[in-house]
């Protein structure tokens, strides 16, 4: 019996490998995890790989800028002041009162960065939480959140920002409150139409059969569809906040002199445009240059994530 | 149409005094006593027993809010702290300047933004797209006015073609809007203004056209034996209510946005007046503005969607 049974099993065998040399051989079969995929398609997306890598120099250099910052930024020299690239060693030229501009910019992203992402966090953490539940408890709960987000949504961006710092009178911490009840309203519309998508469906009438209270279900069945949507939608802000936050402190509104800003470097700088005109500009171009960054890395990031909004 | 128009409207009115709310509360969320913030600091006793009058800082604050409201319903919006005049002629003054401004900018942006986002969706993937793609991330990310103070650098001081900032010499009573000599003062700041729009426009309409693109109908009219012509000209009707929507939206975002444009090339619109406000803390000229321009943003977007139902009676029924 062995031995007739012996030679019938090794084709077999021979089959099996075949099988897998052809799964192998053909990416469409391996299944891949949805992170997986996510990273899979990031991987193969080189443009936002670069802008993300530039990103990423962007925030090492922010938090490296004491090592790396050829010049202490608030040494001021009465003899050089306002001097063109490259001057005895100041790469950037130097600004209004004789400070080393490249060492500015350097310390001045800490600034731009921090205005970037901590309103948007907090934002995300109070509209999300405000979307998620409205839009989970629904009825008039829901309808007052949102009726009172359309408010905050009537005034233009820039405007409401510049209507609550202009009055809270300025400074760092104050913008921060202001960009944080700016993103607030959108955030919570998103949150709020994730979750009501994800409500009527079938698994949550299941979970809630099977006697789970509403707060699991929030947090096991409704949070992983509804976060996705924040984070992208969360991630394409931070370069908005960024503009909005050198917005505010070219108006005066930001950051208190002598600490080195984008936004208030280039409106003191301003006055000095007919004297060394591009160095004047450069605080602008960092503001730029970021903020393209950051923007294109979040519509690579809501193109692997594959986000619908 | 009727009920449709009545709904909208009535929509409208919540949102305006909610608007209204938020404005009002400024002068609460300023640090100190409200009754400083919108007083000048020399103010003699009368003055203050008079605004105290006025503004009826002893009542309950819904009661303040009521009074506040009837003020700036038959346009009373206080004293200016900083020149004492009343913060309704300085808003008015300064909204005609800025609608100077727009009357330029938005059809720039619109038939710009249009014809980019048109041209890029009827040849998607092409080195036509690519261009407009980034010219309109760009435009989105660019800070407004930093992109004035380079167009000041470039025309101004290297080439001095044009002026760097103000209205022209004669101010606005004697603005000829056709002359060179007075139309050479808009030509940066509009087009600094536009920019952003131009963006955003621009892709929106290119998502919109690439998509219409792809719909049944298309493949009908191509199929009757239409030239590719006439059926861009169908696609290019179609991509227009939602390019309509995103402009009616940019005119407020352009309004916002001209607070810190006008900074820059010191252009006596309202928000250039806003930025003079806040250096001066000056409180009712803040509240004013910012009233006024919030006010005319819903209204656009009231306008908008009106426009938009009647060029696509399909909304009416939403």
């Amino acid at each position: 019996m062995t031995a007739v049974s012996a030679p019938q099993a090794m084709p077999l065998q021979a089959e099996r490998s075949d099988a897998q040399s052809d799964a192998a051989s053909l990416p469409a079969t391996v299944v891949r995890s949805y992170w997986q995929s996510v990273g899979y398609r990031l991987r193969h997306d080189p443009a936002t790989l670069v802008f993300a890598a530039i990103v990423l120099a962007i925030v090492l250099a922010a938090i490296f800028a004491p090592l790396i910052a050829p010049y202490d930024p608030l040494k001021e020299s009465i003899i050089g002041r306002l001097k063109p690239f490259g001057w005895r060693g100041h790469l950037l030229g130097t600004d209004d009162l004789g400070r080393d501009m490249l060492s500015r910019l350097l310390y001045g992203g800490r600034v731009a960065l921090l205005m970037g992402v901590v309103p948007v966090l907090i934002a995300s953490a109070v509209g999300g939480t405000l979307g998620v539940f409205g839009g989970f408890v629904g009825g008039w709960v829901n309808t007052a959140t949102m009726r009172t987000m359309d408010v905050f949504y009537a005034f233009p961006s820039v405007l409401l920002a510049v209507a609550i710092a202009g009055a809270m009178g300025g400074g760092i911490a104050n913008g921060m409150i202001a960009l944080t009840l700016v993103f607030i309203p959108p955030i919570c519309r998103v949150a709020e139409t994730a979750t009501t998508q994800v409500r009527s469906l079938d698994f949550i009438e299941a979970a809630r059969a099977s006697g789970a209270r509403p707060l699991t279900i929030i947090r096991h069945h409704v949070l992983g569809n509804v976060l996705g949507p924040v984070f992208i939608y969360a991630s394409s802000l931070v370069s908005v906040s960024m503009l909005l936050a050198s917005g505010l402190s070219f108006l005066g509104l930001g950051v208190r002199p002598p600490t080195p800003d984008w936004g208030l470097m280039l409106s003191t700088l301003r006055q000095s445009i007919w004297v060394v005109p591009w160095v004047c500009a450069l605080p602008g171009l960092a503001i730029f240059i970021t903020s393209v960054c950051f923007n294109l890395v979040s519509d690579g990031l809501r193109a692997a994530m594959d986000v619908r909004m | 149409m009727q009920s449709y128009l009545l709904r909208r409207i009535l929509y409208a009115i919540p949102i305006a005094i909610g608007v209204s709310i938020v404005c009002f509360s400024l002068v609460y969320i300023a640090p100190g006593d409200p009754l400083e913030t919108v007083l000048p600091p020399d103010a003699t006793a009368a003055m203050v027993a008079q605004i105290k009058h006025i503004y009826g800082f002893d009542k309950p604050i819904p009661v303040q809010y009521v009074i506040w409201l009837g003020r700036v319903l038959v346009g009373n919006f206080g004293i200016s702290i900083a020149d004492g005049r009343p913060v309704i002629l300085e808003v008015g003054q300064a909204l005609a300047n800025t609608g100077l401004l727009a009357l330029y900018a938005v059809p720039l942006a619109f038939t710009l933004g249009y014809a980019m986002g048109a041209v890029a969706g009827c040849f998607p993937g092409g080195w036509l797209d690519r261009c407009v793609t980034g010219t309109a991330v760009a435009g989105v990310s660019v800070p407004n006015y930093w992109l004035g103070i380079v167009l000041v650098i470039l025309f101004s001081v290297q080439y001095m073609w044009l002026p760097a900032t103000g209205m022209g010499p004669d101010g606005v009573s004697q603005l000829h809007l056709l002359q060179w000599t007075d139309l050479k003062y808009f030509v940066l700041p509009v087009i600094t203004l536009a920019m952003i729009p131009i963006g955003i426009i621009a892709r929106s309409t290119r998502a919109a056209v690439a998509e219409i693109r792809n719909q049944d109908f298309v493949q009908t009219l191509r199929a009757k034996g239409l030239s590719e012509w006439a059926v861009i000209r169908h696609v290019l009707k179609n991509a227009l209510p939602p390019a309509m929507a995103v402009m009616g939206l940019q005119f407020g975002y352009l309004l916002g946005g001209s607070i810190l444009v006008e900074t820059v090339f010191s252009w006596p619109g309202s928000g250039y007046l806003l930025s003079k406000a806040i250096i001066n803390r000056d409180v009712p000229v803040l509240q004013g503005t910012i009233l006024a321009l919030s006010m005319i943003f819903v209204a656009t977007n009231l306008l908008v969607d009106l426009l938009q139902s009647l060029v696509d009676p399909r909304l009416r029924r939403g």
